[in-house]
């Protein structure tokens, strides 16, 4: 090989966490999240049970082990673990990307992509943007801060009052559109970074990255269509 | 030189391109991209035969020439790496030195780059330094065993399958297109062709688990990015490594933390 003096040569920062590591703590925690989304998806298909089945479900959730436990006690442990979950995600993440920002900082004049899916390629600021839709999301309809009907208003109530605005069931469909990307790409890397994946196996987790993500897709924007179109009211 | 220069049909279908190739004077000096033209170029050229055409025009007309590495142009060695068009190696999954230009058409213009990542400082032009990938072999990429006549053969059984594996993992010959293909500029890949390499002989058992601590230490030392499963890597690995190389390393280092293995500072 060719040698130089190291004239110029930026010193690199050296890592402080493991790269893989950092991955394992990005999977991990989108597995707990994932896991989330799918007893979500389930509860939310209570709403074509009618509106006393919905709210009744909501209520459940926050009764639920009493009088064994005290009131909210496994919606608290579920929102610790998410809460956990969504920031351990975040900062493997911010890590990863500025740690590949300081691996290239000079960009290409030309560059392709022969590999790269629009899922992988969105992963970053699709993130991003399913992060602010779900800050939005809890404002919306657990919180009602920014519900048309406001706070003082049952779950069910909010949920029709949101999705009768086309403007609102827009963003919900654009962010689980996103969602369903991020999710596409992220199960197919959950198994390459657990070391689970190998060329046998490559087809089959794709190919259940997509079904899985569009079907829970699916799922969730099976509620805001609902109610657009009158169905649930 | 191959004799396709001295080729007398070579006039007749000769390419006229239009090149834009980085320059930099040294590691200190920032580059840019310079646009050349050749004419003539045979389709049965190589594509370093084309920059060498290129380099003698630069020659007598009293300028720098483009410097490029190379050593074999047989497409093992690894070293004649450069972007091509946005792509590692250019258009072909292959070397450089194996692409031809019968891959282009008269009238292109080709964006010739080096490879770019932190860790693989220019040296001039379109030469980078690619030691890095020598710390990370020296890190771990590596078995210790007593040097001496070769052992018998049939010594040390290996499976059928794990040799064929191990020996699709050992073609990897450390181009560095990997790092340059990869949105991350991380050597994961080549990394994970090694581990892999050495990880399914029986002689790689040993260090199995401080050989990938200390690989995947040493890349992160470097400055390499984290992989993202992307797979930009393993098209543009003119060896074809695949991605199931990356999650044996993953596999093998989360069986290694576990175990206690920690790498040396």
């Amino acid at each position: 090989m060719v040698t130089v003096t190291h004239a110029g040569r930026r010193t690199p920062k050296v890592a402080k966490t493991n790269s893989v590591v950092k991955k394992v703590v990005m999977a991990v925690s989108g597995i707990i999240m994932l896991l989330y989304l799918v007893a979500h998806v389930i509860g939310n298909l209570k709403v074509f049970a009618g509106r006393d089945s919905f709210n009744s479900y909501s209520e459940w959730i926050r009764t639920v082990g009493e009088p064994a436990v005290p009131h909210q006690t496994v919606l608290t442990i579920v929102r610790v673990v998410l809460i956990v979950a969504v920031v351990a995600h975040f900062w493997a993440a911010v890590s990863l990307w500025r740690q590949a920002k300081r691996a290239r900082p000079q960009a290409y004049a030309n560059k392709k992509s022969v590999a790269q899916s629009y899922a992988s390629r969105t992963m970053r600021w699709g993130g991003v943007i399913v992060l602010l839709f779900i800050i939005w999301h809890i404002l919306d309809l657990t919180v009602g801060t920014v519900n048309p009907d406001g706070t003082d208003s049952t779950p069910y109530d909010r949920l029709v009052a949101s999705f009768q605005n086309p403007f609102i069931t827009a963003f919900y469909v654009l962010a689980l559109i996103l969602l369903g990307m991020h999710l596409r790409h992220g199960i197919w890397s959950v198994t390459q970074t657990l070391g689970q994946s190998n060329r046998r196996r490559e087809r089959t987790v794709n190919a259940f990255a997509v079904v899985f993500s569009t079907a829970l897709t699916a799922g969730f924007l099976l509620v805001p269509f609902s109610v657009l179109f009158g169905l649930v009211d | 030189m191959q004799s396709s220069v001295g080729d007398p049909g070579a006039g007749k279908r000769g390419m006229n391109l239009t090149l834009r190739i980085w320059r930099q004077k040294d590691p200190t000096v920032k580059g840019k991209m310079v646009t050349y033209k050749v004419t003539d170029i045979s389709p049965d050229m190589s594509f370093l035969e084309m920059l060498d055409v290129l380099n003698e025009q630069l020659i007598m007309q009293g300028e720098d020439p483009v410097a490029f590495d190379h050593d074999c142009r047989e497409g093992i060695c690894g070293m004649c790496g450069v972007m091509i068009n946005g792509e590692a190696h250019g258009p072909q999954q292959t070397t450089t030195c194996q692409l031809h230009m019968r891959s282009f058409k008269d009238g292109d213009k080709i964006d010739i780059e080096p490879w770019r990542a932190s860790p693989f400082p220019v040296i001039k032009d379109l030469a980078v330094d690619r030691r890095a990938f020598d710390r990370i072999i020296q890190a771990g990429g590596y078995i210790s065993v007593a040097t001496g006549t070769a052992p018998e053969a049939h010594a040390t059984p290996v499976p059928k399958k794990d040799s064929d594996a191990a020996f699709d993992a050992a073609t990897c010959i450390g181009c560095g297109a990997c790092v340059a293909a990869c949105p991350n500029a991380s050597s994961m890949l080549f990394t994970a062709a090694k581990v892999t390499h050495l990880g399914l002989m029986p002689q790689g058992q040993p260090e199995r688990d401080d050989r990938v601590v200390n690989m995947v230490a040493q890349q992160d030392r470097e400055g390499f990015g984290g992989c993202t499963n992307i797979g930009e890597c393993s098209h543009a690995c003119p060896k074809g490594i695949s991605m199931e190389t990356i999650s044996r390393l993953n596999h093998d280092l989360l069986g290694a933390l576990r175990a206690g293995a920690r790498p040396k500072s």
